[in-house]
């Protein structure tokens, strides 16, 4: 009776075939479908950079405030902050920093009568801005494509920074691309109106401001130029201040733009910004490329700007996209990317399976000449095999790709091999003299253990590709792995349930092997 | 119907000198080749760079095809046919990984279509940069490693049933490898010596059976990547799971010989060693011929039929399973006998 458990079981990974029930059906490698894979990588240590930036733009003002005097505030290779001041005044940054700073860590060295602190972040707090800066930029691409709408988007963190990306189906890769790519740091900076910009491409660039570029497409003769600006570097505000984004027709030119609405804090800063330079030019600047930079006219109360410049419907639409779903809190590069169109996935598929039909036709035939009735039994194995295959892949929502195809196709050959071991053995002990019943009985015995081993040693192979796997690869070692299991049901259990039936039930006399 | 008559009997372990020399000297070619090509062909996967598949639906001129990638500023780029003659695709591949966000493939396919004249259609794009290639290599490296050594472990168990003292052994491998990976040595030559210490240690500790396996699956590995080396096919991470699965098929064969060798042991401990082992051989070859012909049989049919990357992926698959076949009756079983000679 402990026969008819497997047999229950067996059904009910028939059951979760392909197609045939709802709930469950396999999933095809992008290699079958054609899509994109992309691996990025976040910058994490321009996170840490830019917390230091902001970290010293504010000591900037807090020691004018204070009013303690400085002889410069630089940031020093990237990660830390160096204050010179007058040994005086030692006990009062210590205070301000101890009062206002409180997670940075410093040091102070004192050379004649001035003191020169160097201030970063302990290891600690590093890290931990850097995990952030990693996940949050794993939540903001993940609603950036969200909102482009692709269907069974795979994103996942790869590692301590790397993110992986599966978008099957797409054929618009460059829009994808910059779509997930985009730092997308959105501000507001008033230009440089005290200063010369061409004084300053000349070399002459005053401390608080640097020179960022308009890029303008000539609607006629579609040529580019770059016009440039002097920009102040600080931002009156950014694009955090945000609650949308969307995409409006100018009535006037009938071109797309983008119409920004600020929270109640933004909206009163950027009033008072306003207010502030009425009649001088507040440039957008996004990822430091200026997009406009009109005149402010009046001080704008109500909290909305608008975006314009020469994109299309298309490009206004992802940028209000991207706007939305927020700035990536540090840049991101491209580590890898794989593109399959779905020309070549169905081709994949075609041959895939072509070879699947005519390798398995022949070994089917050749088990039958070879073996006669047995090899029947171990063809109806192999059938039986394929199925579990499918619905274990099925079952544990696997990926089947091409790689995973031959995956299918090698269990096919390998298969047969534990059914040979088996038969080879039935037929020794024939000839030394048994009776039907008795070799199969010990063939079977016999070639258990041997069997066992050798499956195994394939499974050990096929879990450590798994655990080193990619993409198409991990698909190869998932089937090989399902294969190698469900041969070792199937030859041991399923094919002796056979011969048992015939044997004992059917009382058959002679063994056709 | 039967191949091979109950009662055959060839010499295998007779003929083991010849096999040694033949081995000996496929290795040697397989290992002057890799040298003489400064290592195996790295695909994108390992050595980085930008790979696009390309179709035609006519054969296109490759200067055509190189005209139209001067113009995109992939002139330094390699071009070969690739797949079957008729179905006309091209690989292109260069060495430098394109970030692209300008449009880049619609830009290759433009250009290429004016070049050729006919309608190009891209198939296939994978750019992957150098560190990631780099990491991937290593790993492979690390993965095949770890494969050959919880291999050990099992076989010295099952067979001799050494099981604490394999582990412990494949343990302290294991972490020196690791600890010696942190230092910035040559990924390569930190696995090659490691397994130059290993099969050292099995010696030590008598771990016949491992040592056997081991030294036959290095084989069949050696022999693979050479003559994939000596065709210029490349190495792309398939081939590395075609590696893998060689590994496990090998030892699958080696396995089911040793199992035979063990039991007539038993059963037999009065006859001389070669005799037994002969014997078992010759048993076991009804079953190791028949599954080599119906796995290669299966896999003759992806080669012919694949496509593309399956084509190379079952190339190493063929190769793999006769040397696997082979190591199993001419390397594993001889360096068996050869330890039992030297112990008595």
């Amino acid at each position: 009776m402990i026969y008819i458990f497997p047999t229950i079981d067996m059904q009910l990974n028939n059951k979760e075939q392909p197609d045939m029930w709802p709930g469950k059906k396999i999933n095809l490698g992008l290699d079958l479908q054609g899509g994109m894979h992309l691996v990025l990588e976040v910058e994490t240590r321009k996170a840490v950079q830019a917390h230091m930036e902001r970290v010293s733009d504010e000591l900037k003002s807090m020691l004018r405030k204070e009013r303690i005097r400085h002889k410069g505030i630089n940031l020093v290779g990237g990660k830390q902050v160096s204050v010179t001041i007058q040994e005086t005044d030692v006990d009062r940054l210590n205070d301000l920093l101890n009062n206002e700073f409180k997670g940075l860590r410093s040091d102070y060295s004192v050379d004649d009568t001035m003191a020169n602190f160097l201030i970063d972040l302990p290891e600690r707090e590093a890290a931990y801005l850097e995990k952030m800066a990693v996940e949050q930029a794993l939540e903001t691409i993940r609603n950036r494509i969200d909102q482009f709408g692709v269907s069974e988007p795979d994103i996942r963190l790869q590692g301590e920074k790397r993110i992986l990306i599966q978008l099957p189906g797409i054929s618009d890769t460059k829009r994808a691309k910059d779509l997930i790519g985009k730092t997308a740091l959105l501000e507001f900076r008033l230009v440089d109106e005290n200063h010369d910009v061409n004084a300053a491409l000349n070399g002459d660039v005053p401390p608080e401001s640097e020179i960022l570029y308009q890029e303008i497409k000539n609607e006629e003769t579609n040529r580019k130029s770059k016009i440039p600006f002097l920009i102040r570097k600080r931002a009156s505000l950014t694009g955090a201040s945000l609650t949308d984004a969307r995409v409006t027709i100018d009535q006037q030119y009938n071109r797309p733009r983008v119409s920004l609405s600020f929270d109640k804090k933004g909206a009163r800063q950027f009033e008072r910004v306003t207010g502030e330079n009425v009649n001088k030019r507040l440039a957008i600047v996004l990822d430091n490329v200026v997009y406009s930079a009109p005149n402010i006219e009046s001080k704008i109360s109500g909290g909305n700007a608008v975006i314009t410049g020469s994109f299309t419907t298309q490009q206004a639409h992802d940028l209000a996209i991207v706007l939305r779903a927020g700035a990536l809190p540090a840049p991101v590069v491209v580590l890898e990317e794989r593109t399959v169109g779905p020309s070549l996935g169905l081709d994949s598929i075609r041959k895939g399976l072509a070879s699947m039909v005519i390798g398995g036709i022949l070994v089917i035939v050749f088990m039958v000449i070879y073996y006669k009735g047995a090899g029947l039994i171990a063809d109806f194995a192999l059938i039986m095999n394929i199925i579990l295959i499918a619905g274990g892949l099925a079952a544990f929502q696997a990926t089947l790709t091409l790689p995973g195809i031959a995956g299918i196709i090698l269990t096919i050959g390998m298969a047969v091999d534990a059914n040979v071991l088996i038969f080879e053995r039935i037929r020794e002990e024939m000839t030394i003299g048994k009776t039907p019943r008795a070799a199969v009985y010990a063939g079977y015995n016999r070639a258990t253990l041997t069997i066992l081993d050798a499956n195994v040693t394939t499974l050990i192979a096929a879990l450590v590709l798994f655990q080193f796997g990619t993409g198409p690869v991990k698909g190869f070692a998932v089937t090989l792995s399902l294969g190698v299991i469900s041969s070792l049901f199937t030859a041991l259990v399923l094919s002796r349930l056979i011969f048992d039936y015939f044997l004992i039930i059917r009382k058959i006399k002679t063994v056709s092997i | 119907m039967q191949f091979i008559k109950p009662d055959i009997n060839i010499d295998f372990i007779g003929k083991r000198k010849i096999a040694f020399v033949v081995s000996l000297m496929i290795i040697i070619i397989s290992i002057g080749s890799l040298i003489a090509k400064s290592g195996p062909k790295y695909g994108v996967d390992f050595a980085g760079g930008t790979l696009i598949q390309i179709k035609f639906n006519e054969p296109a001129e490759i200067k055509d095809i190189k005209t139209g990638l001067n113009v995109v500023g992939l002139g330094k780029s390699s071009v070969q046919s690739f797949g079957s003659q008729d179905v006309n695709e091209y690989l292109i591949r260069t060495n430098t990984p394109i970030t692209t966000s300008e449009g880049f493939t619609i830009d290759v396919q433009e250009a290429l279509t004016s070049s050729t004249g006919q309608k190009a259609e891209i198939r296939r794009v994978e750019m992957v940069g150098p560190q990631v290639g780099q990491d991937l290599r290593e790993k492979a490296l690390f993965a095949m490693f770890y494969a050959l050594l919880f291999i050990t472990i099992y076989i010295s168990g099952r067979f001799e049933l050494k099981w604490i003292l394999s582990g412990i052994v494949a343990a302290v491998l294991i972490g020196a490898v690791y600890v010696l990976s942190l230092f910035d040595v040559s990924i390569p030559i930190l696995i090659a010596a490691a397994l130059v210490v290993a099969l050292f240690v099995f010696w030590i500790f008598e771990l016949k059976y491992a040592m056997g396996a081991i030294v036959a699956l290095i084989h069949d590995v050696v022999i693979t990547v050479g003559i994939f080396s000596l065709s210029d096919k490349e190495f792309t991470l398939p081939i590395i799971a075609a590696l893998l699965t060689i590994i496990g098929y090998s030892l699958n064969d080696t396995i089911i010989v040793f199992d035979r060798i063990r039991e007539n042991l038993k059963k037999f401990n009065r006859q001389a060693l070669d005799t037994n082992i002969n014997k078992s051989i010759n048993e076991t070859l009804s079953r190791t011929i028949l599954t080599s012909l119906t796995t290669l049989a299966v896999v003759i049919c992806l080669f012919l039929l694949g496509g593309g990357i399956i084509h190379d992926f079952a190339f190493a698959l063929i190769i793999g399973i006769m040397a696997g076949t082979y190591s199993s009756v001419f390397v594993a079983s001889p360096i068996l006998l050869a330890w039992h000679r030297s112990k008595s």
